[in-house]
């Protein structure tokens, strides 16, 4: 994972570095972003084309669909995934407030605003579950419930891989691995998680306000 | 870094990283792109004789009508695998191999941007082409062909089909990894002074590839899981009786596929793109069109997938946009094969085994470009489609397209990756038996399928006028075999000692890489070289003299071999991380279809593979 690339990796600690005799200072061709950066960034635009495919599978389905729901099936309550936006859209700003504090070198306030960050995203998932838990349909009895569950579900494995990338960067900004103003990290799990979160305000319109 | 002034730890930690740098271990371990690329390269080889042998035991099952080789189950599994294994096992990750050594060098990088990602993909590449090839010893191969067709695919009753979608989605993510790796690393780590258009048109193919394989790689994705999901838990994506759509999975599919074609085809483009100017002793003709056609082609590629599906009946306004784009990308491409004629016009040429499979390269893929376009005529591609005549337009272009420009690099890059040249009287052997075979085998196939013979099929009858072309195609099919094995023969001569000692710039060549000795040390770069031409290496060799020859720099020049010697340049260290990384990712593969309980198993292993990596010092103490 980009996020994950410590110093001494990576082109431009092992380009200056060391001793080369008579190594002026040489400076790579337009590396105005750092690598773990623009390595996260481009993995996003991957992220949004696989959402792509799940969002074109999901027009293309419910575009030749007689009902949708089916008959049978009730409309979805709205009122705990829109609590849950809520709480994944707060969870945005705080990992904004957590970027900033990496930025000015305050490893007491990142650390602080990632730990919330990351129990506002499990909170996000607890809603999740307790919701499949009050369904009444499942994922084979028709190509809604197929569609309902492996959207949600995709998302909600993005949710918890942002959670693990969030926590390791807890863990290195806690034991000050990341001191110095070595935001890069948080700024690229900062990233991910935007993302995720953009993700998701789509997913909310598209399956539960859009009649 | 400063971790040589730490105190050495009594106790060895268990995140040190391992040191070797000689012996299998430090194959393992490795997280130089030498040696992965090396490593790519070996194991794309290993797949293309497997992919070979079926491909044989086919046209020996086809040489006569109504023959007993291989059974109709066994064949299906055959052509599938041969399918599968020469695009993701062989021809994409010897782009790949290609990519991994040479970009840095080329780039005048001392190595990639993410050292222990770029082992991470190769580790995952080996364990999912080990993971599909052992579906034949787990109760049978894929045999749903190469793309798949779902709601079919959801139906064939072994795990063939499983592996197949499981296998794919693993050698996916190796494509993403590589593709972010090379990506960021030709954005971030070019020598001062290498622009974007000095940048050589190889790494503009790389660029271009890496950005499609970007894109592509989650399309199928979602494809290859909504496969796997309605094989394994019963959803409904292509299930029409409960509301899916047949005809969404050839829409992903294609959306990746064509896409798929360009990532096949560019690696190669870039390779002829090197080397025809190098023997033809002239810079590459018209650059700038070279390199906006390879990003043309890579927009493009996009808006024409459809034109694998004319036979569905998606009505005649889609059609005739597809049609009509079809047409239109074809451009792009004719513009590069003029560039390439434009560079040989007037050079003087040396006609090496590396210069011929490049030019063996532009002829064939003229013919596989021009039976492409005519598929791009709805009427005909209607007719077309599903014969041998789709099947000889793709070999064309992926196998006297892609395969000879891989050769041609093969033969070009060799003395610089083994400090030893391959022998030129085999490689005319190899060049001449490979391009006589490869005409025998796929020629006759435009013919017998517009006679009408489908492919896919496992026999035919007599007396429909086949026989002939069946026969020589299998003739063909073997003539390309003993060149392989000359090809084998060639590599076993040349490494003996000293009998085709090779030097930094054997060829008198134009990039960065020709400027380092061979093979390049660990570090690549004694000094970052500062670039001020695009060519630059040429034009540290020479200046264009009165009369407006090129005439040789006397001092400096390619003699920077006496720089090397006692720097202490730090490199990346080894790592274990990236192996158990994707071994857990290859028992979680497993798991998916035979315990799904174990998926959490593997990826546990790989999280904690993961843990380590991102704890694990900067380098070894």
């Amino acid at each position: 994972m980009g996020a994950g690339e410590v110093p001494g990796e990576g082109g431009r600690a092992a380009r200056a570095g060391g001793g080369v005799t008579g190594a002026r200072e040489v400076r790579a061709q337009g590396a105005e972003i750092s690598a773990p950066a623009l390595g996260m960034i481009l993995f996003i635009a991957s992220e949004v084309m696989f959402f792509a495919g799940l969002f074109g599978a999901y027009f293309t389905i419910r575009g030749g669909a007689t009902g949708w729901p089916p008959a049978g099936t009730a409309e979805l309550e709205i009122w705990i995934p829109a609590a849950a936006t809520v709480l994944l859209m707060v969870s945005s700003v705080t990992m904004h407030a957590a970027a900033e504090a990496a930025g000015h070198g305050r490893d007491a306030a990142t650390a602080r605003w990632l730990l919330i960050t990351i129990a506002l995203g499990a909170l996000f998932l607890g809603g999740q579950a307790f919701e499949y838990s009050q369904l009444d349909f499942t994922v084979s009895d028709h190509s809604y419930g197929t569609l309902f569950y492996s959207m949600t579900g995709f998302h909600a494995l993005h949710v918890f891989a942002g959670l693990v990338m969030l926590g390791l960067v807890w863990i290195k900004t806690s034991r000050g691995h990341l001191s110095h103003g070595r935001s890069g990290p948080v700024v690229a799990a900062g990233l991910y998680w935007h993302f995720v979160d953009v993700v998701w305000i789509l997913l909310f319109a598209t399956l539960y306000l859009l009649r | 870094m400063a971790t040589a002034v730490w105190e050495q730890p009594r106790r060895r930690n268990i995140f040190a990283r391992p040191t070797a740098t000689t012996g299998w271990y430090s194959w393992v371990t490795t997280v130089d792109h030498k040696k992965i690329g090396i490593l790519y390269g070996v194991t794309a080889f290993v797949f293309f004789l497997l992919g070979g042998l079926e491909a044989l035991a086919l046209r020996t099952q086809l040489a006569t009508p109504d023959a007993d080789v291989l059974s109709a189950d066994l064949y299906n599994q055959f052509f599938t695998m041969h399918g599968i294994t020469m695009i993701f096992l062989v021809v994409m990750p010897m782009g790949v191999a290609f990519f991994n050594y040479f970009v840095p060098l080329m780039i005048g990088a001392r190595d990639v941007a993410f050292p222990r990602l770029n082992a991470l993909s190769y580790w995952i590449f080996l364990f999912g082409g080990i993971f599909i090839y052992s579906s034949f010893l787990l109760g049978g191969a894929p045999d749903g062909g190469w793309f798949g067709y779902a709601p079919l695919s959801t139906k064939l009753p072994t795990d063939g089909m499983d592996f197949y979608a499981v296998g794919l989605q693993f050698l996916g993510i190796a494509s993403l990894a590589g593709a972010v790796n090379f990506i960021v690393t030709i954005l971030n780590m070019r020598a001062p002074g290498m622009t974007l258009m000095r940048m050589p048109v190889f790494i503009w193919m790389a660029l271009v590839v890496s950005f499609l394989l970007l894109f592509a790689m989650p399309v199928i994705a979602v494809a290859l899981f909504e496969l796997m999901f309605d094989r394994l838990f019963g959803t409904n994506f292509f299930q029409v009786a409960a509301g899916g759509d047949p005809v969404l999975w050839q829409h992903l599919f294609w959306l990746f596929g064509h896409p798929e074609v360009y990532i096949l085809i560019l690696p190669a483009m870039g390779i002829v793109s090197e080397v025809l100017p190098t023997f033809s002793r002239k810079p590459l003709f018209g650059y700038a069109a070279v390199v906006f056609a390879g990003a043309a082609i890579g927009f493009m590629g996009w808006g024409v997938w459809a034109h694998h599906m004319f036979a569905v009946g998606l009505g005649p306004v889609a059609n005739a946009a597809f049609a009509l784009s079809t047409m239109f990308i074809a451009v792009p491409t004719g513009v590069k094969i003029f560039n390439w004629i434009g560079t040989m016009w007037g050079g003087s040429l040396r006609f090496n085994t590396s210069m011929l499979f490049s030019v063996g390269f532009v002829a064939m893929f003229i013919i596989g470009g021009l039976s492409g376009v005519s598929h791009s005529i709805v009427p005909h591609d209607a007719q077309q489609t599903d014969t041998y005549y789709v099947v000889a337009h793709f070999h064309y272009v992926l196998f006297g397209g892609a395969l000879f420009g891989i050769m041609s690099g093969l033969y070009y890059w060799w003395p610089k990756i083994f400090g030893h040249r391959l022998g030129e009287g085999l490689g005319k052997l190899n060049f001449w038996l490979w391009f006589i075979g490869f005409n025998l085998t796929f020629g006759p196939m435009h013919i017998v399928g517009l006679q009408g013979m489908p492919r896919r099929i496992y026999t035919y009858p007599d007396g429909m006028g086949w026989n002939l072309w069946n026969l020589m195609e299998t003739v063909g099919a073997f003539v390309i075999a003993v060149s392989t094995l000359v090809f084998l023969v060639n590599v076993a001569v040349s490494r003996r000692k000293g009998r085709y000692e090779a030097g930094a710039d054997p060829w008198d060549a134009r990039t960065l890489e020709w400027s380092i000795p061979s093979p390049p040390p660990e570090y690549n770069f004694a000094e970052i070289p500062v670039i001020t031409h695009r060519d630059d290496f040429w034009h540290k060799k020479y200046f264009v003299g009165p009369g407006k020859t090129a005439e040789p720099v006397f001092s400096g020049g390619a003699a920077e071999a006496e720089h090397e010697a006692e720097h202490h340049i730090h490199m990346p260290s080894p790592s274990y991380f990236p192996v158990i990384a994707a071994f857990g990712l290859l028992v979680a593969a497993y798991a998916v279809i035979f315990g799904l309980p174990a998926v959490a198993i593997g990826l546990l292993i790989t999280t904690l593979g993961f843990f380590g990596w991102v704890f694990e010092p900067g380098a070894a103490e």
